[in-house]
């Protein structure tokens, strides 16, 4: 019973870093028909900015995370949108779509050729130890990111439905001709998701290195349980893209546990490809209108 | 002896706002019924309820007595039923001959035939008496999109054509046509209407056109159907006279 | 829709030189146009499902998987590589159908996400059943054929020959199908799914059938390359390579007939040429795609075609035919 609270624990932990992932993906998906496959790049590169500023820069550990922060945010959030997005949205979803394979491929290289291609070790927010809650051993770590992804979940949620700003975001994703009219400024409102995913992959970045360490090809599962989360939870909800995290995060959990290692990755895309069957439009989303 | 067309209880609501609401009417063979009604009086959501486009909130639709509501349309086509659109939709890149033969391609063979047969799948005869039909033998070999707009429109009805439908839904034929092709189309129609005994229901703003072509008149107003009639009757039917001038 | 005459005599003058220069290579050179020539057969595969019927596909290195292990364990068990080519082929088309015709019932861009799932799926196959496929030591010792009495493994040129036959007998496949009426319904496909519809055109249909060939297509590649490189492990057919064919297509040029090829050639040449920048090629090719899909979206023969339409124009000649082969409006 321990060690199921415990599976179940940190299947919660590791499925709230996958929800903002999975978030920050729906996000843009939303409000400018962005399909970013460098999302697990993105959740990737932010612990290296950071290992880099104290490695580097020689900064502390706190100071690194600022810096790792700031950058994250002009590059993944700003330079990302008006360098390459706006640029590529006018020629269609496609380009766009192997635009960002090639981004991802750039930053899975330019880390490995010129920081490292080992596993490195990522300090974790709070000091290493662990908690006994009701027979269950959980590390700080996992208690840190459980309190943390939570309470960034739930102020984004507050965010986009208690804030001026967040509605306007929200209004701007899902009909953005009526939000231009209503005087939102729409690139404002995009330029602002765009920053929005930059702060929570640089989250997740922090949240999920200590526990798999930082190395430069982590991006490929983390992109992959992004966008399955996302799908699982109905492409065009964040809400949904929420519960797909953790849902991933528990099947994960359980089934390398209860089933089998070896096919542990194929548990949340099995879950998607019988999700797309029986409920196309996801767990949470709305149904789209057939248009031909 | 069921319609050709009969649709009952016809509704679709786009969230809270019920763009058609309970329509029903009865197409005979042979006829041409127009539809009229002032801008967003549900015209063009209740074409695209019949043809599949969208799916209904509530009713049926029926061909030749049998339950077609929902169908998709490329299936509804093969059952006989084509139309042609409000927003000119020619493939410009094709020839007008192309496009044409793309118009009477699928409805014969199979899938298989069709990949390893005639390259024009035995469809140039039949795309060559379609464009004398319509007069546009100078342009034959042209891609479409270099027509001018009312060659464009009357590609767009002979494309519709082309698969000698039993039920064709014209959407606002006449738009932005000239006077001149305005009556070589309406001639045209006609003509098929005479000889294939087809059957028209025609969308349409210009009365001229609509009242010169139709034998029934139906009209919509705010989703429902207010008058139904001969064109005279219409013409001086006060409640249809208020939906227009009311708007 | 006829090639222009300077088409035709640029084609045969490539495939003079697809069969004349090889000749002075070594045999490591022989190898890269081998490798170039199989993967050409996927990319065209992968054309048809992204070009000509506009669907995402993710899953094309785990077909060429299918047909790789499927071929080496026929061939390594004594079965004939022609055997093996048409099994592959076959159960290529298969899972294709089978993969795409669910996916297809519910929304068009799902398939994308249902061939992620089994890209991921089969690499775990691959890697996992080590009972069949050898796991992750692979499966070794792979034969090359015997074409018709000539032993090709130790003729690195014969085998070559063999593979650029193959490729010209798919492209020859290619030509005859956007030729026919499925050309034209990709065509209405592509420009405008709405109005193919309302003439019949069963767009779920095409777009299957053009799915599963593009499989089979792949699976085909996958047996030929087995025969080539004569050791396969699950490493090759990862979602990362993939996302490389997908890169091909459209660096290439989505949707023109020869795009393809040339996208082909940029993946497994331009490494070669790069070598001297040790480790910095790959950052360079994805500059370089993100530049041209920033700046011409349609690929390289996309840029070429506009650069021709524009001399064209500039020297008033006659109206643009659609010139390499591409079906236009993509």
């Amino acid at each position: 019973m321990a060690g199921f609270v415990q599976l179940l624990i940190s299947g919660l932990a590791t499925g709230a870093i996958y929800a903002l992932a999975a978030i920050g993906f729906t996000l843009l998906w939303q409000t400018s028909q962005t399909i970013n496959f460098a999302q697990g790049e993105f959740v990737m590169v932010p612990a290296f900015f950071v290992l880099a500023a104290m490695r580097f820069l020689e900064l502390g550990f706190w100071p690194a995370m600022l810096f790792g922060l700031v950058v994250t945010l002009v590059l993944l959030g700003a330079v990302f949108k008006l360098a390459l997005v706006d640029p590529m949205l006018k020629h269609g979803v496609l380009p766009l779509v192997i635009a960002t394979i090639a981004l991802a491929i750039f930053i899975k290289e330019w880390v490995k050729n010129h920081y490292t291609g080992e596993a490195q070790r990522f300090p974790s927010m709070v000091p290493s130890g662990t908690v006994s809650i009701g027979g269950a051993t959980l590390s700080n770590h996992d208690i840190l990111v459980l309190v943390v992804a939570v309470a960034a979940v739930v102020a984004l949620q507050l965010f986009l439905t208690r804030t001026v700003t967040g509605r306007c975001m929200q209004a701007t994703a899902q009909n953005r001709a009526v939000a231009i009219v209503l005087g939102i400024s729409v690139q404002r409102m995009i330029l602002l998701t765009f920053l929005l995913n930059a702060a929570l992959v640089f989250l997740a970045s922090v949240l999920i290195s200590p526990i798999y360490l930082a190395k430069f090809d982590n991006g490929e599962t983390l992109g992959l349980v992004a966008f399955t989360a996302a799908i699982v939870g109905g492409f065009n909800q964040v809400r949904g893209a929420i519960a797909g995290g953790f849902i991933i995060g528990l099947a994960d959990n359980l089934t390398a546990a209860y089933v089998s290692t070896q096919y542990r990755t194929a548990v949340p895309l099995l879950l998607l490809v019988a999700i797309i069957l029986f409920r196309p439009q996801g767990l949470l989303g709305r149904a789209e209108e057939r248009t031909v | 002896m069921s319609a050709v067309l009969e649709v009952e209880g016809l509704g679709k609501s786009f969230g809270g706002i019920r763009a058609v609401d309970g329509v029903s009417l009865r197409v005979e063979e042979g006829e041409i019924v127009g539809v009229i009604g002032p801008n967003g009086s549900g015209k063009s959501t209740l074409f695209n309820c019949i043809l599949g486009q969208l799916r209904p909130s509530a009713g049926t639709v029926r061909i030749d007595g049998r339950d077609v509501t929902g169908m998709r349309p490329c299936d509804l086509n093969r059952l006989g039923v084509s139309r042609t659109f409000q927003l000119l939709q020619v493939f410009p890149q094709l020839s007008v001959r192309e496009n044409l033969i793309l118009a009477g391609q699928e409805h014969r063979g199979t899938m298989l035939s069709r990949l390893v047969g005639a390259r024009d799948a035995g469809l140039s005869g039949a795309a060559d008496r379609m464009i004398e039909f319509f007069r546009l033998q100078h342009v034959a070999n042209h891609p479409a999109g270099e027509l001018s707009y009312g060659q464009q429109k009357l590609l767009d009805a002979a494309m519709a054509f082309m698969s000698g439908p039993r039920l064709a839904l014209l959407d606002e034929p006449a738009g932005g046509v000239n006077p001149t092709m305005l009556a070589t189309l309406r001639e045209r129609l006609r003509e098929i209407n005479r000889v294939e005994r087809a059957t028209f229901v025609v969308i349409e703003h210009n009365m001229d056109f609509v009242m010169s072509l139709c034998s029934r008149i139906i009209v919509l107003a705010e989703g429902r159907v207010i008058a139904e009639g001969d064109p005279a009757a219409v013409r001086g039917n006060p409640q249809v006279i208020e939906a227009y001038l009311g708007h | 829709m006829t090639t222009p005459l300077w088409g035709r005599i640029a084609a045969a003058a490539a495939l003079l030189f697809l069969i004349v220069t090889p000749q002075g290579l070594k045999p490591y050179g022989l190898l890269l146009l081998s490798q170039w020539a199989v993967f050409s057969i996927a990319a065209v595969g992968l054309n048809l499902t992204l070009g000509y019927a506009g669907q995402v596909s993710l899953a094309q290195a785990a077909f060429l998987g299918v047909g790789a292990y499927t071929a080496a364990l026929m061939t390594t068990h004594g079965w004939p590589l022609w055997s093996a080519l048409l099994a592959a082929g076959a159960l290529g088309f298969a899972i294709g159908w089978v993969l795409g015709y669910p996916a297809l019932r519910v929304q068009h861009h799902y398939l994308a996400f249902v061939t992620l799932a089994f890209t991921t799926l089969a690499f775990l196959v691959f890697r996992n059943e080590t009972w069949l496929t050898g796991g992750v030591y692979g499966i070794n010792r792979i034969p090359r054929p015997t074409l018709l009495g000539w032993p090709t493994a130790r003729d690195p040129l014969l085998f070559y020959y063999f593979c650029l036959a193959m490729l010209l007998l798919v492209l020859a496949g290619m030509w005859r199908l956007t030729r026919s009426p499925w050309g034209r319904a990709f065509i209405a496909l592509r420009e405008n799914p709405i109005r193919a519809s309302s003439l019949g055109v069963d767009t779920r249909a095409y777009t299957l059938l053009a799915f599963a060939i593009g499989a089979g297509l792949g699976a085909l590649a996958g047996a030929l390359y087995a025969a080539l490189v004569q050791y396969i492990d699950p490493s090759s057919f990862t979602l990362a390579e993939s996302l490389k064919f997908l890169l091909m297509v459209v660096v290439g040029g989505s949707g023109y007939f020869l795009g393809p090829l040339v996208g082909a050639a940029i993946s497994v040449l331009l490494p070669e040429w790069l070598r001297f920048t040790e480790g910095w090629y790959l950052i360079l090719y994805a500059v370089l795609v993100m530049v041209l899909m920033a700046w011409c979206p349609s690929g390289l023969l996309g840029l070429l075609d506009r650069l021709v339409r524009r001399a064209q124009r500039l020297s008033h000649a006659a109206p643009a035919a659609p010139l390499l082969g591409k079906e236009p409006g993509a």
